[in-house]
């Protein structure tokens, strides 16, 4: 495939995953202007590694690359994100829930569900994100993010619930001021 | 049967037996039922609160002309095309295919000619400003090896080699191969190398492998289960002379 019809077909296959891959890059560097240029750099490591692309899913496979570019992103800007490895050997005390959460879960406005989900570990929030936001399966999560499949189903449960913890503290101070 | 189950199931992510078993255990248990409709108003919550960024209309035409860009580069990058062979020419095709074999030996499968590419973007990245260079700046490999210290779940191996005429710049962090992984800087006069080192795949050791990329020189192996990738502008036979200081170093 040479010049335009890579060009082409490229365009056809994995322009239309733009907003997939910014939404993605957005919540991962948590501001516009980075995510853009994650979005470009991805576009075009996406366009030189098409050769390697054989027509299966292209949003995730461009995902999984917009993912690895967001790293590098945050490896290059020193976040300190990286530097918390994440255990997912350990399981968190199974606490039962209380059924007011149900109803504080109703009540959480747009505002304060995206300042939870910004408050999560970077690790936490890119499962949600691909699994709230883009409905992903578990499949398309775990070779977007390269995670064996019961990690991303750990994860997703972890993540849940540090949300609920979040938005919790957050209602409560909210009735307190 | 752990509240995970609850999420694959809120998830549709169960086969039916499993999702029956999941609905059977939700009548007995308050906890999971609990967990169920948490999971559920959360899901509704995600839903309503229209969290998705969408992407900003002159993101789309930005991207557009740099893949026009890269595309033209690419072809002018291969003004060696087909199109002057003359049929005759054919006849070499398989002697010709020879050669091109042996010129990029180790490169045969898909996934290292994409870390060779990855490979060349961050040398480049690294040298186009002097703050990318480095996040720890010293000569001195008692200093930079500590630096790394919590920071990889590997101790990369760190020395200099002021004596032989690479001596040591520092070292940083970089996101490659879908892992974190050192990169420790080398100067040779003018030249830049940087060496990238992360834990091996397989234990046994393999021999250098040379290759070029966009005019620069990389070389790699496997040695004491670390993989090495060396990415320099310097001229192979150095190159190949200071993976042999890292080789015998070890």
């Amino acid at each position: 495939m040479e010049g335009q019809s890579k060009l082409a077909s490229f365009e056809t296959a994995v322009l239309p995953h733009l907003d997939a891959a910014y939404n993605l890059a957005r919540w991962l560097t948590r501001n516009d202007a980075d995510a853009q240029d994650v979005v470009q750099e991805a576009y075009l490591r996406a366009f030189r590694f098409f050769g390697g692309f054989h027509g299966e899913d292209g949003r995730a496979w461009l995902l999984g690359i917009v993912r690895n570019t967001s790293y590098t992103w945050m490896q290059r800007n020193r976040s300190p994100e990286l530097n918390m490895a994440l255990d997912d050997e350990t399981q968190e005390a199974e606490s039962h829930d209380l059924d007011p959460e149900a109803l504080l879960l109703q009540k959480a406005d747009a505002q304060m569900l995206r300042q939870a989900v910004e408050e999560l570990p970077v690790e936490f929030r890119e499962v949600l994100v691909l699994r709230e936001l883009d409905e992903m399966s578990y499949k398309q999560i775990a070779a977007v993010a390269d995670l064996p499949l019961g990690t991303v189903m750990s994860r997703l449960a972890r993540a849940r619930k540090r949300l609920q913890q979040i938005l919790a503290s957050q209602t409560q101070t909210e009735v307190l001021s | 049967m752990t509240q995970e189950f609850i999420h694959a199931y809120v998830d549709g992510e169960l086969d039916l037996a499993r999702s029956l078993e999941v609905e059977q255990h939700m009548k007995e248990c308050r906890g999971c039922a609990t967990a169920y409709r948490n999971q559920t108003a959360l899901r509704s919550a995600f839903k309503n609160s229209s969290l998705y960024h969408s992407a900003p209309a002159k993101l789309e035409k930005r991207i557009r002309s740099s893949l026009r860009r890269e595309a033209k580069s690419e072809v002018s990058g291969r003004s060696f095309g087909w199109r002057w062979l003359p049929v005759g020419a054919l006849a070499f095709l398989p002697l010709m295919a020879l050669v091109v074999w042996q010129a990029v030996p180790g490169l045969r499968s898909s996934g290292d000619e994409l870390l060779a590419q990855e490979m060349v973007s961050n040398h480049v990245r690294s040298l186009q400003l002097e703050s990318h260079r480095t996040d720890v700046i010293s000569s001195d490999q008692h200093t930079v090896k500590p630096w790394f210290d919590g920071k990889l779940d590997f101790a990369p191996p760190v020395k200099d080699f002021s004596s032989q005429g690479f001596p040591l710049l520092g070292g940083r962090l970089e996101y490659l191969n879908n892992r974190a992984v050192a990169a420790l800087i080398y100067q040779r006069q003018k030249h830049y190398i940087n060496l990238y080192i992360w834990p091996a795949e397989q234990s046994n050791a393999t021999a250098e492998v040379a290759t070029k990329r966009q005019g620069y020189n990389l070389l790699h192996w496997t040695n004491s289960g670390m993989t090495y990738w060396a990415v320099s502008d310097l001229n192979g036979v150095e190159l190949h002379e200071f993976a042999r200081l890292v080789q015998e170093a070890q």
